[in-house]
């Protein structure tokens, strides 16, 4: 019941803009179905950032609208008319990889400028000059990885643990595959699993354990990751394990018990006890409205409006203006500024539309993140 | 020994379509409908027991029977509202709709419980018995679910052999004009095998997500189809045949992943299955009903 | 058809073909006209190709389920066959044949040989088991092509075409282009895929159903419907009989996955998973088995209406689901039916 309250109540802020001049912003994700979960969160991250900016009523006000794509690319298309029906003038594009490429698409020949909080397959962005991301892309966070456990010699032998009908998964295992003996890592043990066959992982842990492995690479998100670290624990396999940022929301699960994730590391551009104002802040607001701890999709989702609030701003942009010259406005913002958020700071993005910023490498330690380095 | 130890994770992942495929099976062999809904009742009841055991801090047993009869009477209600008054509509309308009560109960889940998964807490804890110096372990969990698989489905065949209602069962499953005719309340007769198949769905839902503890509003889809998949296997309507089938899909699966391709073994999986269709039309133990002319 | 045969049938047979026919010509004219003179939606005019699609996967389903009255529960497996072939010969021909209608039909017709390919290698054992045997199978062989496509690598370089499965191991030369990326499916698509060839796909996959059905053989199917042993011992081949229509069916529903894939610039095997399956056998049973002015009907009404729910934001699915369920009781159940008839002007002559 609070949770309907709080959400009628964030309506009610949102709404309230949309009585002056306000840009429309729409994005696309699975609201439903088994990926709702990543969904959800960029959404409600999404809702706080543009609440926050809105209450602070300077000349930048926003009217969100996130619609369900349901994490299928057909639906992602409808769900993308539905926002243009709208009138849209700016994109968040699509929360996962798939719907995204295909929302891209739509971006690019529509002229509709689109950040998308997480879609990090590369085929996102590529040939389409008015499509960013927030996020890493896939192959970086497989270079990265690799290098990062080749440089600070963590292991020799190295497991892979991929999921395989999953982009995402499969994108970041190819580059960390084809990077890892650059980096004098020896790859002894290479396992898949897919939707159907994900909850026992006896075989691909056994097959990582004879071949001698010191650490197993688990590109994923945190759900399957959190049955085999417990399947691990049970069968007495204690290697280093090592994550991307997918791997970032295991200790907020609920009824997870952390000392299952003692010593994990991972890759992740957020972490929700980091001690700096800007994230508290967040984490405290998106407890209060959703009773949850944001994960790393909800940052991405909050830091989407903020750059679009400080490009917009920049720009001079007024929402009277049409999506078309909206978008050039942002390319050309886009690809020169500096924009400092929860995700990262002193981020920039290139011409097309990859970000880089840094980054961290976290060691979970007593059932929290704290820095490697 | 890893050959063993494979084994044994079959068995384990067995167990679990095994539990599952009882309920479809015999839902199946008394009503003669393939309930899609079965695997989203098992997460209800899932989650019922995590919110037992978790915010109330009840006894996990506790939990398992509040569960059971929470989706008892789902089971009873989604019967009555939407299956029985297709009692004499094509069957393929029926499974129609129970899809779209899957479809129903999943995004009730959502809305209620969110998309956020949970980590379910293992009812016996995760310990496990260790053979041959810790070679081999078999996990508490697993013992307990082939023991609850056993004595459901010995109470089952003694409950529909013995009983006054388990032979209006079979009756009706024999032929449901006949059974009128003897005097047995078809309707009822049906209502109650729901109840029945949808109680053993929450203790299914306890197990599966006691041995795989994460909790999601699919966390039944999947799982739900493997185990119809492991019911027509062992053939369906047959109730050794869902223990038998469901056991043997799981060895078939984790010796697919370990000896022939982790990225390929549902494929496998779904290819042994065709062959022993091929081979046997009713499944492993499934009776050949000859047609008369 | 030929005007003989036509009028050979039985006068109520002929007066639904000829209205299917009419409907869906009026229904494309409306529709084009709005889509032309801008009344329609973006949203509306984003789906009018996949609901071309989906109502050519009613037609054919309907020729498995309705018409030789096989439940077939892996239907989408063939659409997504025609799929990656359609693109892929699509991708091929992309500087053979610059005009991208042609490429788009020829691309089609290379979807359709494949997957009629696939429904015949799949017909030899499945055809063979009945009822829900047959069901469970056909499930298995829609996973099992998912499972393959999921990890099919398929690419051309300047030596000729590259396959491989499992993992990448094409090897390129500089200059190839790798086409099927496994899991990633295949991207960059042309988006050739246009409302008009849907349209006359739709009229085309009409007309060869409605011409197998009033022949020979389509009476021969409802005779195996209906009671397979009197048609046995009559004489006719089953076997052959089925396969034709399974064959068949498979063909048409690759020549929709290939529309299906080119409205979009990505597809993935997962698309064409179990769901998308029994989607397609919603439509065919709640626009009635065997009826197919009823599956596209219903191919269409339920494509638009999760869209038009979209006011509801979180209940959107949950509506859905409810309106499928009322929609089931409300054609399949004797009470409400007799309701609902009373309502029906034409009750009177179907009496008769």
């Amino acid at each position: 019941m609070k949770k309907v309250l709080v959400c009628s109540l964030l309506v009610l802020a949102m709404s309230a803009s949309a009585f002056g001049a306000a840009f429309k912003i729409g994005g696309t994700g699975p609201l439903t179905g088994g990926a709702a979960i990543y969904g959800n969160a960029a959404k409600n991250g999404a809702e706080i950032a543009v609440a926050e900016i809105n209450a602070m009523g300077g000349d930048i006000q926003f009217d969100l609208r996130y619609e369900d794509d349901t994490h299928d690319a057909e639906k992602a298309v409808n769900a993308y008319n539905a926002l243009k029906d709208w009138g849209m003038q700016i994109s968040l594009g699509s929360v996962t990889s798939k719907p995204a490429e295909a929302t891209a698409a739509e971006n690019f020949s529509d002229r509709i400028f689109a950040l998308t909080p997480s879609a990090s397959s590369a085929a996102v962005t590529e040939g389409k000059d008015n499509v960013f991301q927030m996020c890493f892309v896939d192959p970086n966070q497989g270079t990265a990885s690799a290098q990062y456990i080749g440089e600070k010699g963590f292991a020799k032998k190295v497991a892979v643990i991929w999921k395989n009908d999953d982009v995402y998964s499969k994108g970041v295992r190819d580059t960390f595959v084809a990077n890892a003996g650059k980096y004098g890592l020896e790859i002894v043990s290479e396992t898949a699993f897919a939707d159907g066959n994900d909850t026992d992982f006896s075989v691909q842990l056994t097959d990582a354990k004879e071949k001698g492995a010191e650490l197993v690479f688990l590109p994923m998100y945190y759900q399957p990751a959190s049955l085999i670290l417990a399947q691990a624990q049970a069968m007495g396999y204690a290697p280093k394990w090592f994550g991307i940022d997918g791997m970032d929301g295991i200790l907020t699960m609920e009824g997870f018990d952390k000392s299952l994730a003692e010593g994990v590391m991972l890759l992740t551009p957020f972490n929700a006890d980091a001690k700096d104002d800007k994230t508290q802040k967040f984490v405290k607001t998106y407890q209060e409205k959703f009773g949850e701890i944001p994960n790393q999709f909800a940052a991405d989702g909050y830091d989407c409006v903020y750059a679009y609030c400080q490009a917009l701003a920049q720009a001079k942009a007024t929402p009277d203006m049409s999506a078309e010259d909206l978008c050039g406005k942002m390319i050309e913002q886009f690809t020169t500024m500096t924009f400092n958020g929860l995700t990262g700071e002193n981020v920039k993005w290139s011409k097309n539309g990859e970000v880089t910023k840094d980054p961290k490498g976290m060691v979970i330690k007593n059932g929290a993140y704290v820095g490697l380095d | 020994m890893t050959f063993l130890n494979f084994f044994i994770s079959g068995i384990s992942l067995g167990s679990i379509y095994a539990i599952i495929a009882l309920g479809y099976t015999m839902v199946y062999g008394i009503a003669k409908m393939l309930n899609f809904a079965h695997g989203d009742v098992i997460m209800v009841g899932a989650y019922v027991c995590f919110y037992a055991t978790s915010r109330y801090g009840l006894n996990p047993f506790l939990g398992i029977v509040i569960a059971m009869i929470i989706c008892t009477l789902l089971g009873i209600i989604v019967e009555r509202l939407a299956y029985k008054p297709l009692r004499q509509a094509p069957s393929l309308a029926v499974l129609i709709t129970a899809i779209g009560m899957s479809y129903f109960l999943q995004n009730t889940a959502l809305l209620l419980w969110s998309s956020n998964p949970k980590v379910f807490p293992s009812i016996i804890g995760r310990g496990a018995f260790k053979l041959f110096d810790g070679e081999l372990s078999i996990s508490h969990i697993t013992a307990l679910t082939i023991g609850a698989c056993l004595v459901i489905m010995a109470v089952l065949t003694l409950f529909i052999s013995k009983t006054k209602m388990g032979k209006a069962m079979r009756a009706c499953s024999e032929d449901k004009g006949a059974a009128q005719l003897m005097g047995i309340n078809v309707n009822a007769t049906i209502s109650m095998t729901f109840a029945i198949g949808s109680g053993l769905a929450a203790v299914a839902g306890a197990l599966l997500c006691s041995a795989y503890p994460t909790l999601m509003p699919t966390t039944g889809s999947l799982p739900g189809i493997k185990a119809f998949t492991a019911a027509v296997f062992g053939g369906i309507g047959s109730i050794p045949g869902a223990f038998l089938g469901g056991l043997m899909l799981g060895v078939i699966e984790i010796f697919a992943k370990a000896y022939i391709s982790s990225q390929l073994s549902d494929a496998v999986v779904f290819g042994v299955l065709i062959v022993v269709l091929l081979v046997k039309p009713a499944g492993l133990l499934g009776k050949m009903t000859q047609e008369k002319v | 058809m030929t005007m003989r045969r036509l009028i050979n049938l039985k006068r109520v047979e002929a007066r639904r073909i000829y209205l299917t026919y009419a409907i869906v010509i009026a229904a494309y004219i409306i529709c084009q006209v709005m889509s032309s003179t801008k009344f329609l939606s973006s949203s509306m005019r984003g789906m009018l190709v996949p609901i071309c699609a989906y109502m050519v996967m009613a037609v054919s389903l309907n020729l498995v389920v309705g018409i030789l009255g096989e439940l077939s529960l892996g239907h989408a497996g063939f659409m997504s066959v025609g799929a990656f072939s359609g693109v892929a010969a699509a991708v091929l021909m992309q500087s053979v044949i610059p005009f991208a209608p042609v490429r788009l039909a020829i691309a089609m017709i290379i979807a359709a040989v494949f997957a009629a390919a696939a429904g015949f290698i799949i017909g030899i054992p499945v055809l063979r088991l009945k009822g829900d045997y047959l069901a469970i199978v056909t499930l298995a062989f829609g996973e099992i092509i998912k499972s393959i496509l999921n990890n099919f690598y398929f690419g051309i370089d300047s030596q000729g075409l590259q396959f491989s499965m499992l993992t990448d191991t094409t090897r390129l030369l500089p200059g190839g282009k790798l086409i099927i990326k496994g899991p990633m499916g295949i991207g960059g698509i042309q988006k050739i895929a246009t409302f008009p060839a849907g349209f006359i796909l739709l009229m085309i996959s009409l007309m060869i159903v409605f011409n197998l059905v009033n022949s020979r053989s389509g009476r021969a199917f409802m005779a195996i419907r209906d009671d397979r042993i009197a048609a046995e011992s009559i004489g006719l081949d089953i076997t052959k009989y089925k396969m034709t229509a399974f064959v068949m069916s498979a063909a048409l529903a690759g020549a929709a996955g290939a529309l299906f894939a080119m409205n979009y610039s990505t597809i993935v095997a997962n698309k064409f998973d179990f769901n998308t399956s029994i989607l397609i056998l919603v439509f065919v049973v709640l626009g009635g088995q065997g009826n197919m002015l009823g599956g596209i009907i219903a191919a269409a009404v339920l494509t638009i209406l999760p869209e038009k729910l979209r006011s509801f934001s979180e209940y959107r699915m949950l509506l859905y689901a409810i309106v499928l369920i009322v929609m089931m009781l409300a054609t399949n159940n004797a009470e409400i039916k007799e309701f609902i008839s009373r309502f029906n002007p034409f009750r009177h002559k179907e009496a008769e």
